[in-house]
């Protein structure tokens, strides 16, 4: 047992690499939230795009989340920094991350926002229609509001999961997390790091996971209601 | 401006609508003049659903004319919207918005078309509520309320964008029993206020007690024009004669 | 656009890492198979843990969920294939890949089989009881089963992630399909092994991904 809390939990490790480690958070909640943040609403912007009805939209909605929900992160993270380039374009890793995993939460938020728009009854739509209300108000005021919230309980898990993703940018070489805790348990030779990691990771995400919960368990009630 | 009693406020002239290959509406003519009341029956898939959302560009037609309160439909989305703000219509599953409160459901018409003076149109709002008996629930939202009182704020929804007739499409079908007579007392003041009605119901009691018409449809025609005492108890047509045992039993 | 095509998609390369690519996929689907059913199982076990209905018990598993949901799987795997060695433990890379996958699943699954096992109405339990099966025949063969149909979407979905996920393994030099291709891309100074990688993942992909949409938007509609 001795042995144990001395190479996981060693105090002097923890003592020297703290700082870097904590750094390292610091870049992995700006990636989480420029993730989500863009990962809603270029769901949002597309699901609501779709609402036009333009066979181009539907085309290109299609492929893009077909291709986003279906491919690995990994393999989009490893195409944008390793294949790009070769086409010119050569995003840092930073950019690369936000970008690979906004557009997986992206892809994903959209099919949830467009199935939810298309699960509101056509009567919804009749009503709008009948009252007077035109096309993009009833779209903006009547179909959105009630998409989102039925969207909100499956959004949530699927963005911490995708945000979670943010250790895979250790993959290539953005020192979040797990990247600064990889190279500091490789100079310090002792796995500590690696479990301060673990620890701050459900510091910050166990609070989004009950958040989760409390959503999912709220809307089962209204459900039954 | 009250218009004189008798002025026509919609006019139907050869209507004829398809869907697909079905032809839905066949050569509907009918004339409906300010303050009449008019109960649409018949079998289900005469039509008579499907004309009523003709009356207000809910669905397209391909062939004839309907004039609704001095303006003539055509697809341009103009002259949809021009009828739309006469024209107020309750459907069968409600449709009010689930995320807004009784008020707001009432409220949110006005606001997205424009209204000037919201002040007042709040103030007209809590009347209505109030007529269609239900101002204490104004704060609630759809899901709290009982099927006929969420029908009773669909009227009053309705009501609040000041229309000149009002289209009902089978407004008690989906209730509970003990719920159709509060919708159909709600009805019924609306009628003897004046007001243009042009109701699809099978409601007897409601057809006799405020009706001046039966229309009576079916396979897309209408078959029979009578009013409500001559034609349940002395239908002319075979079909109507049919369709009354159905529903008498 | 022909220098894009043969930056890109450079068809003799293709042909020449394709067999490169399928052993990797070969193992991919190796790792997919082995740790479905195991993370299946244990979640199913989970499941029938909280059903238990002990309140420490029920406590316990909650904070264990919670926890292994919070963590991201690499970081699981980072433990297992890099920190265990420092107390003597050594797993193997395939072994390592297979134990963060359902170590991370399992919890999920667990609550996937829970919300299942709850929408099962309590008068199935009784019906059976009634007629005389013992309690853990009513519940694997009538409960169950129930529960499964009900939660089918969330278990296609959680599935087809748990798929995708085994291209971590890649992080630990495990040759799986991704590894293959990004080993070529640095041997051919090309990036159509990865390109191809990507175009294969899809192809095997793609009929589950679009299974998995069609689920969730019944759920939603069932929702309203």
């Amino acid at each position: 047992m001795g042995t144990i809390s001395e190479v996981f939990f060693n105090a002097d490790v923890a003592g020297r690499y703290w700082g870097q480690i904590l750094d390292g958070l610091w870049v992995t909640v700006q990636v989480a939230l420029l993730t989500v943040v863009l990962g809603i609403a270029g769901g949002l912007l597309l699901a609501v795009l779709k609402c036009t009805r333009n066979v181009l939209v539907d085309i290109v909605f299609a492929v893009f989340v077909d291709i986003f929900r279906t491919i690995p992160i990994l393999v989009i993270l490893f195409l944008i920094y390793f294949a790009l380039p070769y086409g010119g374009v050569r995003l840092s890793p930073l950019v690369t991350t936000v970008l690979t995993l906004s557009l997986v939460l992206t892809a994903y938020s959209a099919e949830t926002f467009w199935s939810a728009i298309e699960a509101i009854p056509r009567g919804q739509a009749d009503a709008a229609r009948a009252l007077n209300i035109g096309g993009l108000a009833t779209i903006a005021f009547i179909i959105l509001p009630q998409a989102i919230r039925m969207s909100i309980p499956l959004l949530t898990n699927r963005a911490i999961a995708i945000t979670k993703g943010t250790a895979l940018g250790a993959a290539v070489a953005l020192p979040e997390l797990l990247g600064s805790a990889q190279s500091a348990m490789s100079i310090a030779a002792n796995p500590t790091p690696l479990m301060m990691a673990a620890m701050l990771y459900v510091a910050f995400f166990i609070p989004l996971v009950l958040l989760s919960r409390w959503l999912e368990r709220r809307s089962v009630r209204q459900r039954r209601a | 401006m009250p218009r004189l009693p008798g002025e026509t406020m919609i006019s139907i002239d050869k209507l004829n609508k398809w869907f697909g290959d079905f032809h839905v509406l066949k050569d509907i003519d009918l004339d409906v003049a300010q303050g009449q009341r008019i109960v649409l029956c018949g079998p289900s898939g005469s039509g008579k659903s499907t004309l009523i959302r003709c009356l207000n560009g809910l669905e397209t037609f391909e062939k004839g004319r309907v004039n609704v309160v001095g303006v003539e439909l055509t697809r341009a989305s103009a002259t949809i919207r021009q009828a739309r703000q006469q024209v107020g219509m309750v459907f069968q599953s409600f449709n009010l918005f689930p995320h807004l409160s009784v008020i707001n459901n009432l409220l949110i018409a006005p606001r997205l078309t424009g209204s000037r003076n919201m002040g007042e149109v709040r103030d007209y709002a809590m009347h209505l509520l109030e007529r269609v008996r239900i101002a204490d629930q104004a704060g609630k939202y759809p899901s709290e309320l009982s099927g006929g009182q969420q029908q009773r704020v669909a009227i009053a929804r309705a009501l609040c964008m000041r229309p000149r007739v009002m289209l009902f499409d089978e407004p008690t079908s989906a209730l509970d029993p003990e719920m159709i007579k509060e919708v159909l007392d709600v009805m019924v003041d609306l009628g003897r206020d004046g007001m243009t009605m042009i109701a699809v119901t099978h409601e007897m009691g409601f057809a006799r007690t405020i009706a001046d018409s039966v229309v009576f449809m079916d396979a897309g025609r209408i078959v029979e024009t009578a009013p409500p005492a001559s034609f349940f108890d002395n239908p002319q047509s075979e079909r109507a004669q049919r369709f009354l045992k159905t529903i008498l039993h | 656009m022909s220098s894009f095509l043969q930056n890109f998609a450079n068809l003799d390369t293709f042909v020449a890492v394709l067999p490169l690519l399928l052993q990797g996929l070969f193992i991919t689907v190796g790792l997919a198979l082995v740790a479905l059913p195991l993370a299946l199982l244990c979640g199913l076990l989970i499941a029938l843990l909280f059903e238990v209905g002990s309140r420490p018990l029920t406590a316990g598993l909650f904070v264990l969920i919670d926890t292994f949901r919070s963590i991201p799987v690499l970081v699981l795997l980072m433990i297992i294939f890099y920190a265990l060695p420092f107390l003597g433990v050594v797993v193997p890379a395939f072994g390592a890949v297979v134990a963060a996958l359902v170590i991370n699943n399992a919890g999920y699954y667990g609550e996937i089989f829970r919300a299942g096992l709850g929408s099962v109405p309590r008068h199935q339990h009784e019906a059976g009881l009634a007629l005389g099966i013992s309690r853990p025949r009513v519940l694997l063969f009538i409960i169950v089963p129930q529960a499964v149909r009900n939660v089918i979407a969330p278990l296609a979905s959680n599935s087809l992630e748990l798929a995708k996920a085994t291209s971590i393994a890649s992080l630990v030099t495990l040759p799986e399909m991704l590894r293959v291709a990004q080993v070529a891309q640095a041997n051919v100074y090309n990036p159509t092994p990865l390109v191809g990688a990507a175009l294969i993942y899809f192809i095997v992909l793609w009929p589950f991904s679009r299974l998995v949409a069609r689920y969730e938007r019944r759920t939603l509609r069932a929702r309203y």
